[in-house]
């Protein structure tokens, strides 16, 4: 299905929205797509709604720590179209100073738990999340552990545990 | 079958009620399954036909920590499930034992990172540790074995000092 829908799906996008600039890449047989994160919102739901492309399926939510680049984070979205069966990838860069993204949960309300662990972990807030809450970890908790700069035995005195 | 050939000769036999007690405590060790996660499947294996913890007199499992004499704790703790599986201890009636079953329980195990406990005993008394990720179900067994032998000499006066636990408030 890759190959057959490849260039028909970037040229879709191309097409569709013109006015944003987008960095295609591909790397075995997966496409990734980068753009700038305040045309984010506007993409996801061209992305869904879309008559060719109908990306359906919100996959998952992630994002990486680049740690030393100037744009440090970069939130990564995975989609699936089930009437193409094909797989996309969409990223974009978030810097530390404006560590915010507008959420996408309501273009697919499944990023929406995929969205809490994100913030969770890395910190990122989603603009106009229902409901952004710690995911895995304890409420009180002050840090985020998949941060580049986070120990992996954790900071001393950061979680409670029970007297003995 | 043993007991009657004893009580044949004269119709009765002299011990101590502290020792009946404890003889009758040691053979039916009733246990809260802590089960959270793999090491929970070996100790679900314990309860079948094969292994059969009802030789020992364990066989009831409660779910409701207030009839149990020994938790075991099968599985990673993490910072955030430690508050639970206090909060469980905290409610067994004395007198109550604690088996540490896998190295995850025991020292944090491959799981050497920020959200699990090193080690139970930072927050509950452990009596007994079960080595093995996840331990065999004879390993589990053994471990029984041995908590039975320890409750076997447990007497009255080894609760009498007894300092009274201060049970913590998890809000």
């Amino acid at each position: 299905m890759f190959e057959e829908y490849k260039d028909k799906v970037i040229s879709t996008i191309r097409e569709g929205m013109p006015d944003v600039e987008f960095e295609f890449s591909e790397f075995r047989g997966e496409l990734t797509v980068a753009f700038d994160k305040a045309k984010l919102v506007e993409v996801a739901k061209f992305l869904r709604d879309d008559d060719f492309l109908r990306f359906n399926y919100m996959v998952d939510v992630t994002a990486v720590d680049w740690a030393t680049r100037t744009d440090r984070f970069e939130v990564v979205y995975n989609v699936f179209s089930m009437k193409l069966k094909f797989r996309l990838r969409f990223k974009v860069a978030v810097d530390e100073s404006d560590l915010q993204v507008e959420t996408v949960s309501g273009v697919w309300k499944a990023a929406d738990w995929y969205e809490r662990e994100t913030y969770d972990m890395y910190g990122i807030k989603f603009a106009n999340h229902p409901d952004l809450r710690r995911f895995y970890m304890p409420e009180e908790f002050e840090h985020y552990p998949l941060r580049k700069d986070f120990p992996v035995m954790g900071i001393p005195g950061s979680l409670t545990m029970p007297k003995k | 079958m043993g007991l009657e050939a004893l009580l044949k000769g004269d119709g009765f036999i002299t011990t101590t009620l502290d020792a009946v007690i404890a003889w009758a405590r040691k053979n039916s060790v009733w246990p809260m399954p802590m089960g959270i996660s793999c090491c929970a499947i070996e100790m679900m294996s314990v309860g079948d036909s094969k292994y059969d913890i009802s030789r020992f007199g364990s066989e009831v499992m409660r779910m409701t920590p207030r009839q149990d004499d020994v938790m075991i704790v099968a599985g990673t703790v993490t910072y955030k499930m430690s508050h639970v599986v206090r909060k469980v201890y905290d409610q067994m009636a004395d007198p109550k034992w604690v088996i540490a079953m896998g190295v995850c329980t025991s020292t944090g195990g491959m799981y050497r990172s920020y959200p699990v406990v090193q080690g139970i005993d930072q927050f509950l008394p452990v009596d007994l540790y079960v080595a093995g990720c996840p331990p065999r179900p004879d390993n589990l067994l053994n471990g029984l074995m041995q908590i039975q032998e320890k409750i076997g000499k447990t007497r009255a006066r080894d609760f009498k000092n007894k300092k009274q636990e201060t049970a913590t408030v998890v809000k």
